[in-house]
């Protein structure tokens, strides 16, 4: 196991590497960049605009460049946000944390409604309340995060007026008591937590429920019943454990999504997480924010796909690696 | 045993159909499936006859009536006469005085009946390839019908909701033609060639799917040259969300091949001296079809929802061309969207596609998948 992480690892480092070539590579298909830009604007001294270019080395050639990004990351050094005008890991660190509260709410919420659905699902199989949870599924799985979010929004927050238009606080954030301030962040988080979960949620629902049914037809189960055990004891202690085990690949992919997966919504909700900061990055041409971003989004997929593996040999003997 | 007796009737039946008129059957037996493939029929059709059902142009514009709320259809006018032929009250506004918001008012002295096959804006159908001045329905100028409101410019939105399925509805299709073609190529080659070029081509799908999509789409995006016209954005952005999208598509298809490539009729064909390509597009290639066929009408939503996605952001298709995602861009202001909620239509037209082709994703993996094939 141990072998196989190292050598997991090594790939992993490989792989990023080829991904940050990618990533430059396309970055830089487009020629200009943020400083170009500056020397149209008449109201710039052009000579400060050119010693920037200078000194960031953006006048040699992209291999160069490339290497350079490489040998300061190495060292540490992610570089200097040019539209920030300071170090990228400092302007990433509370956009990272903001992206990562909203991520961790919604996983935490999905997984806490999911598994007791599905197992209920699938416990009242083709009843009234297993159809409706089927329905309600389907739709959740259809309905595009972007609109519901809107359609929230236009609810609770336009016509209702409960809660924030989007944003992280409100405009009096910085008056309030520590309970207002923890209220406040819970008010803007509630709609993009909701959003979030509610596709996640009904897959989610969906496979638990077939793993269930799928457990409850094999033979320990008739075993267990036959023996007299309770039903409570069949369900909880004999199928559940069978039935979540393959779930542990599903919480690997949300792990790796943790960074990304709601960048989308961040832009939409004017949330002030990572997926905002890459989109305003993005079009100002803010190349070592955008490379920073791009690595760190690469990195935790990579990681969230060993870590499903990893986890799923833990808790599964019969899967071993070499 | 059920299969040695002649009294069983699915083997004689597959036996008599062939598995596509099987597989048709019983895709016929799941009524979601059936309800989701009649109701795209019909948007596909609505999205061909365009130009004709709606009565504007797309990019009609009346900068005055700036998010006109829906207008309202009588039979009976302000006397209390009834019409046979319902009509439309011309509008004006007048500005709140406190907020400055428009009041909208209907003037009971100007009356536009509803007529049919009027002539009205020029405009297009069949995928902008036949010119058209008759339209379904509409009022007489200077009325003007709004089934749905207007959006910020004075453009009908119902006109814009069904023009619009000319970019939503075809770039799942087109993207998901592209992407099987390279997935089922490259899957193809990687499963034929082994070794060091199917490692090689494994590692590239492995980094593809790795990076950030959305991320990745963006800068893309940004890469495109300024300027393009809204076809060539089109194309631009069906390129992007495709090549993003074959590399799963690829890894599949490669494993099917790897197992295909070892069964006897292929060892046949190399054994009558059939060239290795030859082998890999004839014989290897249409087993994976039916996988394919399932694989493409899964992947379609993601398609539409990727255009939509990246439109809503304004990083797709531009202004005047509508979509349903950079209609939906104004709503993105919940201000505007609270005094003008017939924005969200858009979103709606979306949500009824992608669980359409959810739906008939469905009942072809249950068609054409026999393991999962009832009686």
């Amino acid at each position: 196991m141990g072998a196989y992480i190292v050598r997991r690892i090594l790939i992993t480092l490989v792989m990023l590497l080829a991904a940050s070539v990618l990533g430059f590579g396309v970055m830089k298909l487009t020629p200009g960049n943020y400083f170009q830009r500056l020397l149209q604007d008449p109201r710039i001294n052009r000579t400060y605009v050119e010693q920037e270019i200078a000194k960031r080395g953006l006048n040699k050639p992209v291999t160069q460049q490339y290497g350079l990004w490489l040998w300061r990351l190495g060292h540490g050094d992610m570089g200097t946000s040019f539209i920030h005008n300071q170090p990228v890991a400092k302007v990433i660190g509370s956009r990272l944390i903001n992206t990562l509260v909203m991520n961790l709410a919604a996983i935490t919420v999905t997984w806490v409604l999911a598994i007791p659905l599905g197992i209920y699902a699938a416990v009242h199989q083709y009843r009234w309340s297993d159809k409706l949870l089927s329905g309600l599924s389907f739709v959740g799985m259809s309905t595009p995060g972007f609109f519901l979010a809107l359609l929230l929004m236009w609810i609770f927050s336009g016509l209702l007026g409960l809660l924030p238009a989007g944003g992280l606080t409100g405009v009096d954030h910085d008056r309030l008591s520590v309970a207002g301030k923890l209220a406040d962040y819970a008010a803007h988080l509630a709609i993009p937590t909701v959003v979030l979960s509610v596709g996640a949620l009904a897959s989610l629902q969906r496979i638990t429920r077939g793993n269930m049914l799928e457990v409850l037809r094999q033979q320990y189960i008739v075993t267990a019943r036959a023996k007299g055990l309770s039903e409570r004891r069949v369900i909880y202690r004999h199928a559940l454990r069978n039935a979540i085990n393959p779930l542990i690949t599903i919480f690997g992919y949300e792990f790796a999504g943790l960074f990304s997966g709601a960048a989308l919504m961040e832009i939409i909700l004017n949330y002030p997480g990572m997926g905002m900061l890459m989109y305003d990055s993005i079009q100002a041409k803010d190349e070592p924010m955008v490379m920073a971003g791009f690595l760190m989004g690469a990195m935790m997929l990579l990681l969230g796909n060993l870590l499903a593996d990893v986890l799923l040999a833990v808790v599964d003997p019969r899967i071993s690696y070499r | 045993m059920a299969k040695e007796t002649f009294h069983d009737e699915t083997a004689v039946m597959a036996e008599a159909m062939g598995p596509w008129k099987l597989a048709w059957r019983q895709l016929c037996r799941h009524r979601l499936a059936v309800w989701a493939g009649r109701i795209l029929v019909a948007m596909y059709l609505i999205m061909l006859l365009d130009g004709f059902l709606c009565p504007y142009d797309y990019d009609s514009q009346r900068r005055d009536h700036a998010y006109h709320p829906p207008s309202r259809l009588h039979v009976f006018d302000a006397q209390g006469r009834f019409h046979l032929r319902p009509f439309v009250y011309g509008s004006g506004y007048t500005f709140d005085p406190v907020t400055f918001e428009r009041r909208w008012t209907e003037d009971p002295g100007q009356i536009y009946p509803l007529r049919f096959f009027a002539a009205g804006d020029s405009t297009t159908m069949l995928l902008s390839l036949i010119p058209i001045h008759w339209h379904l329905f509409g009022v007489d100028a200077p009325g003007r019908l709004y089934l749905l409101g207007a959006d910020y410019n004075g453009r009908d939105i119902f006109s814009r909701l069904i023009f619009a399925g000319r970019v939503s509805l075809t770039i799942g299709l087109v993207g998901t033609t592209i992407s099987m073609v390279i997935g089922m190529l490259i899957g193809g080659l990687s499963g034929t060639l082994g070794g060091w070029g199917d490692n090689l081509i494994q590692r590239l799908c492995e980094l593809i799917m790795l990076i950030p999509g959305l991320y990745t789409l963006m800068i893309l995006y940004n890469a495109l040259p300024a300027g393009l016209s809204s076809v060539q954005v089109y194309f631009g952005v069906v390129v992007i969300l495709a090549f993003i999208g074959w590399a799963s598509l690829a890894r599949i298809i490669r494993g099917m091949v790897l197992s295909i490539k070892t069964s006897d009729f292929v060892t046949a064909a190399r054994a009558a001296g059939v060239g290795p390509w030859r082998i890999l597009v004839r014989h290897v290639l249409p087993g994976t079809f039916s996988y394919a066929i399932v694989a493409a009408s899964l992947s379609i939503p993601a398609y539409i929802l990727g255009e939509s996605g990246l439109s809503l952001i304004g990083m797709g298709i531009q202004d005047p061309t509508p979509s349903w995602g950079n209609m939906l861009h104004d709503a993105v202001n919940i201000a505007e969207l609270t005094k003008h909620p017939w924005l969200l239509w858009p979103g709606a037209a979306i949500f009824v596609t992608v669980m359409a082709f959810n739906f008939l994703g469905d009942g072809l993996r249950d068609a054409l998948d026999p393991r999962m094939r009832t009686s």
